[in-house]
This record gives structure tokens, C-alpha cells and sequence, in this order.
């Protein structure tokens, strides 16, 4: 519940920028910078600017990685995502993370469900391999049922093909 | 509890049923049979007027109970109502001869009479059927009591009697839906089950919107309802209790996910998927020991399974291929032989409860379809076209599927639809919300 307001706010920016995919996710040009060059003393601690925070997170390392049609295999751009989300999940070592995989809403409810835990269990092994814990990892499918896109075209499915990795616990945000 | 009521109505009614003495009966070898298969190009013109009001209670009902059973004969397709503005007889006693030149006259074919009386909370109601060409009754007349709750229950046997009596095949009106309710946006999609009459009439709600829920089969016998359910966080299959609306989650292990329940026919048995580090396979589990025992092992997606009426086979979803395709193999387990062979992707496939065909779910050039095909994969017929049509369900008779359409675009909602497997009569089914993955129940007893 906590993380909805930032999923309207990542929405938001996608949609404002539907024509430059390079904009969020996994393929933020930002994605693993630490601090995004943010000077120090203007940190509020558990704001996007705070490099421990659960928003910082989302917003400057990435919380998701796309996935191409009925593909679960990770991209470049994923894969350096999830390098990030893997040095931030080390560093911050009082998290834990729930990573849902989702689909897009073409193929079957059943499929998609099964679609979106390959999509889930491809970010985790990456990250079990960069060495995040597994018990600090679990994963879940919604499959075609949580959309944050909802336009019936590529531009959408595009950005619901998605592997979200979902912080819990830690910090000043939990 | 107003379902309550009406389940042990209905009981009581079919104990009563009676079969009442209507002199010579020979019209079973009668002209009157309309047979459905796909050449069916002219529904067969049916009169019913509404039945005879025996006791000054019983008005309103006797109108209502006309209306009940003509509206399911008419919304098969396979027959067509002459409305009463047309009639030329007046039918105001049920014992009295009927004027089958009158009937004649205005081109029906078959004529439903009946009575009824109502003594405070109980309903007595008589029916016949009549072939209007031959001038003879069409099986004999028969008799339901029940509660004024259960009549559209009784108005429902009698069109299964009616349509059983012309067609040869078994009825489907007297069966109920559990589906799952929506509303909001397909962002903010809140979504509850829900049951049914097959008609959409008598909606009740099983379960609140709190969390996600998916797919509800129905038991063998109507009682009960698998479902998915995310309400740990994590998809879980649950068993619920129709009537009590209670329910237990079935023991899967942590860190797995478990969904796309259907029952065996003997309802002891649930086949299913669950998910570990990321794939998908096939088990099957003891509804009461929850042991369970896996039946496909490969890295491949396998899901849907449905199981053959007579239990011992299963047909099921798999990509081992490289794209969904359909897939039967032994309700053991073991080796599987691929039956879905035409462009395209499939997915969910359900076991006619006749056992002669699946239907299935078919993404094709950017359309989905429902269709059907014999078990061998041979002779497949597509049924529907859309944006987003999935999750076929069977009448009990095996003649309708019900299933999910899904408009597109930002405003895209759910609807259920109905079609009978000739592919020519496509209904939209009335729900209160909008409305997905519908499960039929067999025929109530």
C-alpha cells in the first residue's frame, strides 16, 4: 500500500514521456549512479534523495526490469538494472524484497501467471548470482491482472512485460 | 442464507415431483423433434401462455413462470417464441382440450400449458407439452412443488423438460455460474466470486474484493468451488463451501505459487499448477489428505488442466513446443500427445462433459477465439472472435459454452458471453458488474 502513491508517480512520468522509453525503468540512464550527484546536506532522509531509502530505490537504481513479447529472458538494459538493484540490496542489507513478475494482456490468465514467475525468477536468479541472499528474495506472478499501463497497444505492453522488484522492511520507510 | 432457503425449496420440489396421469400419452414417437446440430437454420415456433392462475395468489407467479420458460427456450437459438398478441386461442383451463387449430393457425409448432396455485409460502405448478401439428401431448404432464423463493428453479425444470422432451439432449436451464465479479478500471480492477443462475438471475456473493481472486471451478456435484486466491500475498487455491461460504486454503509449500485448480470428476481429486523457482507444472492432490503428486516435469509451462468425464485422462496447456499448444496425457502422468495442430496459440482447454469434445481459448493473427475440436485435435471450429475472448466452461448438456470477453482499450471491461457450439447463437449474459472466468455447474438435483 505504502508503494502506491510512487507506482502513480512512475506512471505519470511514463506517460508524459511515452515517446522516449529511456525515461524509467529499466533502462534509466541513472540506474546504479549513487546519489544521482545529489550534494549531501539537502538529503531528507527517506526522500528519493536519500540513498537508503525505499524511493531512492524505485526512482534512481530502478525497481524493474522489461522483458520483450512472451520473452523472460533479462536485456542488457535489465541486466544492468538489476546490477544496481544488487549492489543497493547488499549495501542495504535490512531489506527484504518481493519481486512480482507481470504480463502483458495478451495470452490466457493461466499462461500469463505462469509467464509472469518465469519473468520474476529470471530477476532473482541474476540477482542471487550478483549475491543477494535468497532468503531475502521471494517471488509472485500476477500474470496479466495489475496492469500500470492500460492502453491496448504496444507502448503499453511494453511497460507491463515487467519484473518489479517490491522493497519491504529497513530503513525510515518501513 | 436467501440461497439457503431456496436450495432446500428446490430439494423439496424435486421430491415432489410427480408424474401425473394424462390419459393416453403415445406422442413419444411424435413428429415433433428438432435436432441440433449445425444445420439448424430455422428455430422451431413454440407458443406458452401464461398458465392458468388456480388460486388467486398464484397471479402474478403464473405470468412469471410463462415468461422464465420461454425466455430459456428462445435464448437457445433453437427455438422461437409466438408472442400472445398473436394468439387467436384463450387458454384458461389447463384440464380443458386444447384447440390445436388455433395453434396451428398462428404457426406453433410446440405449445407449454400449465397451472399453478400458490397456498401462503408454497407453489404447486402443472405443465404439459403439446405437439400442435400432430394435435397430441408430448410425454406426459408433471407436477413441481416448492417455496415461492424456488420458482424460478421450477420455471427452469420445466424448460429443461421441454427442451429435452423436442431436442433428445439433456436440459441446462435448472444449473447455476460461479464467476468472478469486476469492476474499476483495468488498473484498479476489484474483483469478488460471484454465483448464479445460468441466466445471470439470484446473484450472490461469495467472497469480498479484499483480495485478488481468479478462476472459481465448480464440483462435480455443485457444492463446492476451487478458486485462486492471493489473499496471503501469494496465489493459493481454496476450497469454499457454496452454501456456508466457508473455506480452506489447500497446503502448498512456501515459496511456490499454486493456481488453475479443476476438480476430478469424482470431486476427491484437484488437478493444478504450482510454480517453483520460476516453473510451472502439473499436479494433482487428495482434496482431503492434500498429498499430492506431480505429473508433468519439464522446464516448459504447464498449466490448465482439465480432466476427461470419465477421469481417467487429462487435457492440458503446455509450451514445450515453443508456443501454448494442447496436450493430453493419462491422469497419472506419463508420456503426452500433442492434439492442437493449426496456426496459432491455445490454451485452457476443457473436457466436454459429453467427453466428445475440448473447447479451448485460440490467440490467432491478433484475435482470440473459443473453439472446439474432437479429443483427437480433428475437426476444430472456432466459435467466437474477438479482441480478448478466453476461459470457456461447458453447459452441463454440453451444447453452450460460456466464457470471459474482455473489450479493448483504456475503458476495456469484462463480460461473460454465451455460445452454443454450432457458433451461431452468441448471447451476452446480464450480470450486475462486469464479470470473467465463469464456471457451469451441472444440472441441479
Amino acid at each position: 500500500m505504502k508503494f502506491l502513491p510512487l507506482t502513480v508517480l512512475v506512471a505519470a512520468v511514463a506517460l508524459s514521456a511515452c515517446t522516449n522509453p529511456n525515461r524509467f525503468g529499466a533502462d534509466d540512464a541513472l540506474a546504479g549512479n549513487p546519489n544521482g550527484g545529489v550534494p549531501l546536506n539537502s538529503i531528507q532522509p527517506g526522500s528519493a534523495n536519500d540513498p537508503t531509502s525505499t524511493a531512492y530505490f524505485n526512482l534512481t537504481v530502478g525497481d524493474r526490469v522489461l522483458f520483450g513479447i512472451d520473452q523472460s529472458g533479462l536485456t542488457p538494459a535489465g541486466r544492468a538494472t538489476l546490477d544496481g538493484q544488487a549492489t543497493w540490496l547488499i549495501t542495504n542489507s535490512d531489506y527484504q524484497a518481493v519481486i512480482e513478475g507481470h504480463a502483458d494482456e495478451q495470452g490466457t490468465r493461466e499462461y500469463n501467471l505462469a509467464l509472469g514467475a518465469r519473468r520474476a525468477n529470471a530477476a532473482r536468479e541474476y540477482l542471487l548470482s550478483k549475491g543477494v541472499p535468497a532468503s531475502r528474495l521471494r517471488v509472485v506472478s500476477y500474470g496479466k491482472e495489475r496492469p500500470i499501463e492500460i492502453c491496448s497497444n504496444e507502448a503499453c505492453y511494453a511497460k507491463n512485460r515487467r519484473a518489479v522488484t517490491v522493497l519491504a522492511g529497513g530503513g525510515l520507510t518501513s | 442464507m436467501i440461497f439457503l432457503r431456496t436450495a432446500s425449496a428446490f430439494v423439496c420440489a424435486c421430491a415432489l415431483a410427480v408424474m401425473i396421469p394424462v390419459g393416453a400419452a403415445q406422442a413419444q414417437q411424435g413428429p415433433l423433434r428438432i435436432t441440433i446440430e449445425e444445420g439448424i437454420i430455422q428455430p422451431l415456433p413454440f407458443a406458452v401462455p401464461d398458465f392458468q392462475v388456480e388460486t388467486g395468489e398464484a397471479a402474478q407467479l403464473a405470468g412469471e413462470l410463462s415468461r422464465v420458460i420461454a425466455a430459456d427456450l428462445e435464448g437457445t437459438g433453437v427455438f422461437r417464441e409466438i408472442p400472445s398478441s398473436a394468439f387467436i386461442a384463450q387458454y384458461s383451463d389447463f384440464n380443458a382440450a386444447v384447440q390445436f387449430a388455433d395453434w396451428k393457425a398462428v404457426n406453433a409448432q410446440a405449445l407449454v400449458t400449465g397451472a399453478v396455485s400458490v397456498s401462503g409460502t408454497n407453489v404447486n405448478v402443472k405443465f404439459r407439452v403439446y405437439d400442435v401439428v400432430s394435435g397430441t401431448t408430448l410425454g406426459e404432464g408433471l407436477q413441481f412443488s416448492g417455496t415461492t423463493e424456488g420458482w424460478r428453479r421450477m420455471a427452469h425444470k420445466i424448460a429443461d423438460e421441454v427442451y429435452s422432451r423436442i431436442t433428445g439432449e439433456g436440459g441446462y436451464f435448472d444449473s447455476r455460474v460461479v464467476y468472478v465479479s469486476e469492476t474499476g478500471p483495468k488498473d484498479e480492477r476489484k474483483k469478488r466470486l460471484a454465483v448464479m443462475d445460468y441466466d445471470g438471475a439470484n446473484v450472490r456473493y461469495l467472497t469480498d474484493s479484499s483480495a485478488l481472486v481468479l478462476a472459481p471451478r465448480f464440483s462435480p456435484s455443485g457444492d463446492r468451488v476451487l478458486y485462486t486466491s492471493y489473499e496471503s500475498g501469494f496465489p493459493r487455491i481454496y476450497v469454499l463451501d457454496v452454501g456456508s461460504v466457508q473455506r480452506r486454503v489447500l497446503e502448498s509449500a512456501d515459496g511456490t505459487m499454486s493456481f488453475a485448480p479443476r476438480f476430478s470428476p469424482s470431486g476427491q481429486t484437484v488437478a493444478y499448477s504450482l510454480t517453483q523457482g520460476g516453473n510451472t507444472d502439473i499436479y494433482t492432490m487428495d482434496i482431503n489428505s492434500g498429498q499430492s503428486v506431480r505429473l508433468t516435469n519439464t522446464p516448459a509451462i504447464e498449466t490448465a488442466p482439465s480432466y476427461s468425464p470419465d477421469g481417467s485422462r487429462i487435457v492440458f496447456e503446455s509450451d514445450r513446443s515453443g508456443t501454448p499448444q494442447l496436450y493430453i496425457m493419462s491422469a497419472g502422468g506419463g508420456e503426452a500427445q500433442r492434439i492442437s495442430f493449426g496456426d496459432g496459440r491455445y490454451g485452457t482447454p476443457v473436457w466436454s462433459p459429453r467427453g466428445d469434445l475440448v473447447a479451448f481459448t485460440k490467440q490467432n493473427a491478433g484475435r482470440f477465439h473459443i473453439g472446439v475440436m474432437r479429443t483427437d485435435g480433428s475437426e476444430e471450429r472456432l466459435l467466437s472472435a474477438s479482441f480478448l475472448d478466453e476461459g470457456p466452461t461447458w453447459a452441463p448438456n454440453g451444447r453452450v459454452i460460456m466464457f470471459t470477453r474482455e473489450t479493448q482499450g483504456e475503458g476495456g471491461a469484462s463480460s461473460l458471453y454465451s455460445v452454443d457450439i454450432t457458433g451461431r447463437v452468441l448471447r451476452k449474459v446480464a450480470t450486475p458488474e462486469g464479470g470473467s472466468d465463469p464456471s457451469w455447474s451441472p444440472l441441479q438435483q
